[in-house]
């Protein structure tokens, strides 16, 4: 259905991306977001874009795939590269129509800034294409456990997290379901005025609250009768292990990091 | 109203890791008037069949004509809507589609989104509402107060409302006690003579669809496995175990009788009593010799 969009959507597979420990990624991942932002010329922004792609193909998911699923970003990233060419009035002047004046400066800069933004999109799904939801909250439960010491329910949050990213497929699929059978009754989601359209939702979000009320409340049934009672003196089914493929990238990242450093001025 | 589909396949996420084939180079003819059910395990293609049937799914390859409606992978016809009208499908569970604030409002839904009037709705709802047996009272009920099989009554008079040609039912017994699914396929069987209605019947019960249908048709990992009248599918039940599938209680039963006393008695749709009174005259002609 909405298939359009990927990120948030896995890919299974088994390359090195898939199997490292997802702190690692994680942490990757987070650290890459900030320094994007120091990259400064063009060999600091190559560094950076090799590293992503080097990812990418590691990771095997199809290039082709990822460049589709992320069109509906590909709107935004040219945004951006138009509005910085027009906005930006430094540098000499490239073409003069009047009311509109593209400075070289711009051309640069509009750059500069859509790749900063396609990178940080590409990288950071690429974390969910090559790793499980429930990989990130165990990621996540772990990562903030020292904020237990201030009594920050990291585990309820975890656990929250974990239900409503396990919900979002059953919901797509009962959306789904839900729609057709109503667009099987004569309702027109797609063309008509917007009033319409907007009206058509009715009979799609009431019957879909309804059944995510009561899955919730099964939900809740089905823990409290199997005992469920918080994250206290719970064991683990999957326990994360950092490994010597998770040391060697982390060194890898923290070479590129210093390599960052030393090429941007 | 014909169904014809044409070589049709059906490919979910085509041109992604997660493309899938759930139907493939599926053929088979519905005669106008005709009750077919189609078989088959979860994952089969059934539903995903019973989606193209009114357009909501289009083929990957192939053509499908319904009537004079024509669906192919060249996109949606200009006329869906009317297809829809005409093809009035009951998804399995309808009683999830229920939103309107009373009864009466959820079962207009679908009519006036086809520009039925009102007055004619008043009509056929009156019509309807013993056929599906419910009683007048519950019109101005809330749908979310009702039953389970209240509910799932009311969802489907919502789609008979629309007045259909073609009538899918997708395991509209579900979820029902017994005698639930028994009085529900009656009620569509009585609906499917009366207003000679083409019932597309998706089933996992051999029972039903040896008591109702026409013609099988029996589909096994998205392809067509078996197709033809109930009697003679069924006489083959090497063919379907090999699928998984087992053959009605009636005919399982006669088959071991027969192998056990050499006899070759033959279901011809004949009540148990019938068939009681059958084997006691062979049994009686057996003991003379």
């Amino acid at each position: 259905m909405n298939n359009a969009l990927i990120i948030g959507q896995y890919v299974p597979g088994n390359s090195l991306i898939h199997r490292l420990d997802p702190r690692t990624k994680i942490t990757v991942v987070f650290f890459f977001v900030i320094i994007v932002f120091f990259a400064n010329n063009v060999s600091s922004y190559s560094l950076l874009t090799a590293f992503s792609v080097l990812c990418v193909l590691i990771s095997r998911v199809p290039l082709q795939f990822i460049l589709k699923g992320l069109l509906p970003v590909w709107f935004l990233i040219i945004f951006t590269f138009i509005l910085h060419l027009i906005i930006t009035n430094e540098g000499n002047l490239l073409v003069n129509w009047g009311f509109i004046k593209i400075y070289s400066g711009g051309v640069i800069q509009g750059f500069a800034i859509s790749l900063r933004f396609f990178l940080l999109i590409l990288t950071t799904s690429l974390l969910t294409l090559t790793t499980t939801p429930i990989e990130i909250t165990d990621a996540m439960e772990e990562m903030l456990h020292p904020l237990k010491k201030i009594k920050f329910p990291v585990h309820e949050l975890a656990l929250m997290m974990s239900i409503s990213l396990r919900f979002i497929p059953t919901l797509m699929q009962e959306t789904d379901k839900i729609s057709r059978a109503q667009a099987a009754r004569g309702v027109d989601f797609r063309t008509g005025p917007v009033k319409d359209r907007v009206m058509a939702v009715i009979p799609l979000l009431v019957p879909l609250f309804v059944s995510a009320f009561k899955r919730a409340e099964d939900l809740a049934m089905a823990m409290e009768a199997r005992g469920y009672q918080g994250g206290e003196g719970r064991s683990k089914l999957r326990e994360l292990h950092v490994g010597a493929k998770d040391i060697l990238v982390l060194i890898g990242f923290l070479l590129m990091l210093v390599a960052l450093f030393f090429l941007r001025q | 109203m014909e169904i014809q589909f044409k070589d049709v396949s059906y490919i979910y996420q085509e041109n992604t890791p997660f493309a899938h084939k759930a139907l493939e180079n599926i053929s088979f003819m519905v005669d106008s008037g005709s009750f077919v059910a189609v078989i088959g395990h979860t994952g089969s293609g059934k539903s995903t069949l019973i989606q193209h049937l009114n357009g909501l799914s289009l083929p990957s390859r192939g053509e499908i004509t319904i009537g004079d409606f024509r669906l192919s992978a060249d996109g949606k016809p200009k006329n869906i809507r009317d297809l829809r009208r005409k093809v009035g499908v009951v998804f399995q569970y309808p009683e999830h589609q229920l939103f309107e604030e009373t009864v009466a409002k959820d079962i207009a839904f679908g009519p006036k989104n086809f520009g039925v009037t009102q007055e004619e709705i008043d009509h056929r709802i009156e019509k309807l509402l013993p056929a599906v047996g419910l009683p007048e009272e519950i019109l101005e009920r809330s749908p979310f107060d009702l039953s389970g099989g209240q509910k799932r009554r009311v969802a489907i008079a919502g789609v008979l409302a629309m007045a259909p040609q073609v009538l899918v039912l997708d395991e509209p017994t579900a979820g029902l006690d017994p005698r639930g699914q028994r009085e529900m396929m009656d009620m569509f069987y009585q609906l499917h003579q009366e207003q000679n209605l083409t019932t597309v019947l998706v089933t996992h019960s051999m029972e039903d669809a040896l008591a109702y249908a026409d013609k099988i048709i029996i589909l096994n990992k998205g392809q067509k496995y078996m197709e033809g009248p109930p009697l003679e599918v069924f006489k083959q039940a090497d063919k379907l175990q090999k699928v998984q599938l087992g053959i009605p209680e009636v005919i399982h039963f006669l088959n071991q009788y027969n192998e056990r006393f050499g006899t070759s008695l033959n279901y011809q749709y004949q009540s148990m009593r019938e068939l009681a009174e059958e084997i006691k005259k062979q049994l009686e002609v057996g003991s003379h010799e």
